[in-house]
Formats: structure tokens, sequence, C-alpha cells
């Protein structure tokens, strides 16, 4: 049907490829994260940095107030402690790029000199060093803690990427091992040994902060406000170095150390700098930390807690402050849930109903595995019960020692999963670790089939990761949380790698 | 004659059994625009690593204004006023098209950390400074760079804004001798047109003195005031441009030896 004529082509509708309003429109079609996670990261964008800090701290401190409850106060300042840590951690490791492994030594350090200088004794009795007041101590831990940064970092100065982290990780080391072992300090073989830190037990009865006469004794509440008090100055004083010219020397060295260096910016210097200044963050919380628990030792300054600190700023999105500050609230309320069997039952299935949910399309797939999911559990289940009644009857666990036969959870399981009887009983105990690790095979088999046979395997997956944490995980809360963290950073990794609220990096274009 | 603002005085430098630079002497006076050209492998790009201290030469010296820049840190020889762009371009592709060009004027500003911290007078006054200088510079390049552009992401850029944004970045710096590695190197031909007349624009209202490393023949007669041509790490010519074109043992290096008889 050809008219003859040639078509004319339609008015351009809207920008068009190659025009520069095409590029300036450019920022429009980044949408970001959808769903719920975008509207919150474009909420959080609009809004002034300051006015979020200010709403943080105001309801945060408004904690003590609207609960009594010491459980819930005491986590509350744990979290103040994590967020403290993740800022701290976010300078190096976010707007500097430097991947150090050894920034829990800093707050580990800050925690002994302040219960040095402000007073603690050892197991055996003795009263060590100095009884300084607080307003002293503080600026002196802070100070030392950068100090000790800018030292250490000196070693480090000319070290990138992984020759730096390795480097950094040995300092970690090296503290654990000399406060672990500094109770029999030698000076060197002259004349007899000394116990510098308590060795493992670490320094104990640490005395409180003493604020204008009054020694702040209601721990939970006092060093909540404290932990605060002290976010509030960093954050501002963080946000306003990010945005000066150390900040941006910062990130132009993450970026490209050579250009930066060769653009006049002292790579070394600013690399000391983002170490020794995160290392004062940490100092702080270091000094909030000794007088809290009332105890220093080595234990509390694990590669552990260094993991938790960076799933924590990986979390919340590496180089974005407000970020970190939520990916420590979230990691530590998280871990804090799974001590409570009641409760980390709710997180287990609701994030596995939230991943099915995001993952599984369309719906009806969806429902197809849910369903199939319910009556395989069924089916099951009626199987064992002919054949091995007392492995359906299993008590439900509730506490870390707390069982029940009662209540909504019970009535479901019992006619859906198997439950051993007595997980304590060798033989019982055995099924659940067994199927454990025949979980993980399932899970990696997951992973390296598709189509059709993904969905007909994560059935029965799906069925015994919860035959798995009811009779095994639910009660072995050490072991939960860090696999928890684990399996939340792998997540991560593949759906969202620069974090809930970082900004995706492009390295290569 | 008046004194060299660049003076290179027997350079050489090794990378382990080769001999990359071997006694070259360049010099650049003040306002002037040398080009340095060179086959491949030349090591044109070696001697602007050597000028900018990101390898330390063997033996000789370089100067600026008559004092030794050998075996300082690359960010101290450019406080002292080296300016350079890269071959292979390395931006801050991370940071927006503002940021890169305000982050070097790091060595021109002295506020602290604990000053930005606390916004003291003399940060909130590098950071006006910062900001204008900026601005000044990215103004250079006409509307390209302007506007909305400066909060994007400098990996938003097309290739042609990002060897011109590394240019503005450069002039950030405050440089008394610019050093430009092949500025307009897969520009097409309109660009490498606009960057010709640049360069000429930046001696003449920028009052840089350029040394500039480049292959595009039309590019080096066209803004030139000496070409030095270099092969294996050797001077083996130095002169005006057409001096230096004719030059047969430059035509060699380039076509190799029968292209002298077809000549």
């Amino acid at each position: 049907m050809s008219t003859g004529a040639p078509p004319t082509p339609p008015p351009a509708a809207g920008p068009q490829i190659g025009v520069d309003e095409w590029v300036r429109r450019s920022g429009e079609r980044i949408t970001g994260p959808a769903g719920l996670p975008g509207h919150v990261k474009r909420a959080a964008d609009r809004t002034p940095p300051f006015v979020l800090l200010a709403a943080f701290v105001a309801v945060a401190a408004c904690i003590p107030f609207m609960t009594s409850n010491i459980y819930i106060q005491g986590v509350a300042t744990d979290t103040m402690l994590y967020v403290l840590l993740a800022v701290g951690l976010n300078v190096a490791v976010g707007w500097a790029g430097l991947l150090d492994l050894g920034y829990v030594a800093y707050y580990g350090f800050a925690a002994y000199l302040y219960a040095a200088l402000s007073g603690s004794r050892i197991l055996t009795g003795q009263v060590l060093l100095a009884d300084w007041p607080t307003w002293k101590v503080v600026p002196v831990v802070v100070g030392a803690t950068v100090l000790l940064g800018f030292a250490l970092s000196l070693t480090t100065r000319r070290l990138r990427g992984d020759y730096f982290a390795i480097v950094s990780l040995f300092f970690l080391e090296i503290f654990n091992n000399f406060t672990s072992n500094g109770d029999r300090w030698d000076w060197l073989g002259l004349g007899g040994t000394h116990d510098l830190t308590g060795g493992t037990t670490g320094l104990i009865d640490t005395h409180p902060w003493r604020m204008v006469g009054h020694s702040l004794l209601n721990y939970s509440r006092d060093y909540l406000w404290v932990a605060l008090a002290g976010f509030t100055v960093i954050a501002v004083a963080l946000t306003y170095a990010n945005r000066s010219r150390t900040g941006r020397g910062w990130r132009s060295l993450r970026d490209d150390p050579l250009a930066a260096e060769v653009m006049g910016s002292p790579v070394k210097w600013l690399m000391m700098l983002a170490v020794a200044v995160g290392a004062g963050v940490a100092g702080f919380a270091g000094a909030v930390n000794g007088a809290y628990y009332q105890q220093v030792s080595p234990t509390s300054f694990s590669f552990q807690l260094l993991i938790t600190v960076y799933a924590m700023v990986i979390l919340g999105g590496v180089g974005s402050l407000g970020g970190v500050v939520f990916g420590a609230v979230v990691v530590n309320v998280l871990l804090e849930v799974l001590r409570f069997p009641n409760y980390a039952g709710w997180v287990f299935y609701a994030g596995l109903l939230i991943a099915l949910v995001a993952k599984v399309r369309p719906w009806r797939l969806l429902a197809a595995v849910l369903g199939g999911v319910v009556v395989f559990g069924v089916v099951v289940n009626a199987i064992v019960g002919a054949v091995w009644s007392r492995g359906v009857h299993g008590p439900v666990a509730v506490g870390a020692d707390s069982f029940t036969q009662h209540g909504f959870r019970a009535a479901v399981l019992h006619h859906w999963l198997v439950l051993p009887k007595n997980t304590y009983e060798v033989a019982d105990y055995h099924i659940g670790n067994y199927a454990y690790v025949l979980l993980i095979a399932m899970v990696l088999t997951l992973t390296v089939v598709s189509g059709w046979k993904r969905y007909a395997l994560l059935v029965p997956t799906l069925w015994l990761a919860a035959f798995v944490w009811e009779t095994v995980l639910i009660e072995q809360s050490p072991t939960t949380r860090p696999l928890f963290l684990g399996v939340i950073l792998i997540v991560l990794m593949t759906s969202r790698p620069a974090g809930i609220f970082g900004t995706p990096r492009v390295e290569v274009v | 004659m008046t004194a060299p603002l660049l003076e290179l005085r027997g350079l050489g430098v090794s990378f382990g059994g080769l001999r990359v630079i071997d006694g070259l002497d360049v010099h650049v006076v003040e306002h002037e625009i040398v080009s340095l050209i060179g086959p491949n492998g030349a090591g044109k790009t070696t001697v602007f690593n050597l000028i900018t201290g990101v390898f330390k030469p063997d033996e000789g010296d370089i100067l600026l204004d008559g004092q030794s820049l050998v075996g300082l840190d690359p960010h101290v020889i450019t406080n002292r006023g080296v300016a350079r762009t890269f071959q292979t371009l390395r931006l801050f592709l991370n940071m927006s098209v503002k940021e890169n060009v305000m982050s070097a004027q790091y060595g021109r500003t002295k506020s602290t950390i604990v000053e930005s911290m606390l916004q003291l007078p003399r940060a909130r006054r590098a950071e006006r400074q910062i900001n204008a200088v900026a601005e000044e510079k990215l103004a250079f390049f006409g509307e390209r760079l302007m506007g909305y552009r400066w909060n994007q992401p400098a990996y938003s850029l097309s290739y042609a804004n990002r060897r011109r944004l590394e240019l503005a970045r450069a002039m950030a710096t405050e440089p008394r001798i610019l050093l430009l590695d092949e500025p307009a190197a897969g520009m097409n031909p309109v660009e490498t047109h606009e960057i010709t007349e640049l360069i000429g624009k930046l001696r003449d209202e920028g009052r840089y003195t350029i040394l500039v490393i480049e292959h595009d023949m039309h590019v080096v007669e066209g803004i030139s005031d000496r070409v030095v041509a270099l092969d294996h790490g050797e001077k083996i010519s130095e002169g005006t441009f057409e001096q230096v074109a004719t030059d047969p043992r430059v035509v060699e290096a380039y076509l190799g030896t029968a292209a002298t008889t077809k000549k």
C-alpha cells in the first residue's frame, strides 16, 4: 500500500538521543532502586542531611522515655556504639576507599586506654594507673587514638588495595595478641613480669564517666545519651569534612590515586588522615565502651566485630553517612532479635517470603511454589507421622532453653514440619545436622540448575530450610547470627552491590 | 634568548635492561608551545612521567625555572607549577564534573580538616576560592562543561568532553606549564580542529606554556612554535615543524629507510 510520497517523520516527541537535552535528563532516567527502598532513598535524598540527623537523634534520645525496659535501652546503647563504629569506618573505607581491616584495634585501644586512665582493676585486685576525671580522659583517649592511627598508617602509607588490607589486619592481630598476653609483660627481660592488660580476662570494674559532679551510673540510658551527643558532633563534623577539600581529596584518591597525586593532592598524607580520622571516631566510641560495659577484654575486639561493622557499612551503602547509620541500626537490631527464637522465627519466615515475592515472578509461579511447599510439608508430615509418630510431635522452641507444645506456631508446625521430640537426644540431634548439610547442598544445586527444575527443587529446599531452622538454628543464635549476616551480604551482593543507600560506582567506562 | 621555563638536561632512564630515555635535552621557553613527536614507543609519555615525578630519572636533571624537580613527590611538582593530562584519560569518574576540577585546587588552598569540620573562616574562604576557580576553568570551554553538567558524574560525559574536563582539571592546579599527552587522541576531525584552536587559546588567553605530545600532524603543524622528535628515547630532530617534518631521520623513524628514496 505505497502512496508514493515519502513518509514524513513524526515530530520529535520529547528528547532524542544525541541531543543535549537527552544528556541533561539522563539523571531522570536513572531511577535508582525500585519499590520501597527506592522511595525511601529518594525521600532521604530530598531531605537536608541535618534535618535527618536531628530527627534521628531526637527519636533515639527519647528511647529511655518510651520504654523503661532496661534491655531495650541497652540494645539502643549497643546500637549507638555500632553506629559510631560504622560512621568511623566509613571514613577510611567509604570515602578514601581504603580496606582498613585493623579498624577494631583502634576501638579496643581506646577502650583499654579509657579503662587504664579513668581507673579499673585486674582480677587479682591491683588498681591500674590513674584515676583521671572524664573531661580529661576522653580528649586524651581520642587524641591518642588519632595519633595511633597516624603512627600505624605511617607504615602502610605506600600500600594500596589488598596489600593495605593485609597489613592493617595484622595490626588487629597484634592488638589482640598484646592484650591477651599483656599480663606477662617482661620489659624486654629487664627484671620480672608485669600485668599491663589483665590478659584474657582484661580490665574489670572500670569507672563510669563522671560529669559535673555526677557519675553516669544509669548505664543503658546515660551512655545512650553520651553516645548520641558524640554522634551528633561527629556526624556534623564529618559532613563538613566530606564537603571540604579534604573530602574531595579522599574521593579522588579512591577513584584514581595516581591521578590524584599528579593533580596536586598529597595522597599518602590523605590516606593517613582518613585512617586517623576514622580512628578518632573509634576512639570516642572506645571511651564510651570502656565505661558502659564496665570492663574491657580482648574478646570484645575480635575479628568478628570487625566483620559485623563491615557488614553494617556495606549493607547501608559504602560512602553514605546516612546509609551506614541505617545499616548499623538494622544489622544490630536484627542480630539482637535473633537471640529470641520467638521473634527470630518471624524474621526468618518473613525474610524467606520477601525473598520469594521479590524473586519469583509471575505471581502464578509464586503461588505454585508456596502451595507446593505447603502440600509437600503436609505429605511428608503424614508419611513421617505414620512411620515414626514421635518425630512429628516434638516441642517448638520459644526461648533459649524453653519449649512449648501449644500455640499457633506449634499447631502449624505439627501438621506441616517434622519435629523430632528431643533435639538434645544424640540420635535426634544428628538429624538436624545431616539436614543442615543437605540443605547447603540443595541451595548450591539451586544456583546451578535453571528453568522448571529450579522451581521444582525450590519446594523441598524451602521446606528443608524450615526444618533446619526449627530443629537446629533457632536455638543456636551464636551460629545463626553470623550465618544471617553472610546470607544478607550474599543477597545484597547479587541484588544491589552498592548497598541500600550507596551510590553505584562506575569503575571502567 | 630568555632562560627556559622547563629544561631537561641529559635525562636518562632504564626499565630493567631497556634504555627508555637516553641523554635527552629539551627546553621550553615561557609562553611557547613545544610539540613532542615520535613513533609509538619512542618514550614520549615516559618523558612526561619523568617530569611529573611518577618515575625517577636514573641520570640527568629536570629544572623548572632553574630549580630541580628530581626526587620530589608528584604533588609537590604539581604545586611548583607543572600540570598534565593523561593519554588514557584518568578522571575521577565517580565524582561530579565540577568536583573533578575542584579536587585539583587541593594544592592551592591551605585550610586543614579541623578548620573544615568547624567551618572556620579560612575553610569557608578556601571553599569559595575553589568554587570560583573551578567555575572559571570550566567556563573556558564555552557551554560544553557548564550548567547542568556540573553536578553530573564524570562518567556520564562523552569522550570529547572527558578530554576537555581533564584539561580543565589540569588548569585548576594553576600551573605554569601544561603537559598535554595526546589531547586530540580519539577525537573526530571537527573536535580535533577545535582542540587545535583551544591549545592556541590556552597560550594566548590562558598565558600557559605548553609541552604537548601529539600524533596528529595537522594539530602539530597548527600549534607548534617548535617541534622535538624522539625515537628510541633519543632526540633525533628539533626545530620548526617544516624543519623536523622534512628531516630525513624523522621520516626514517616514522616510515623506515625505503621511504626516503620515495620522497
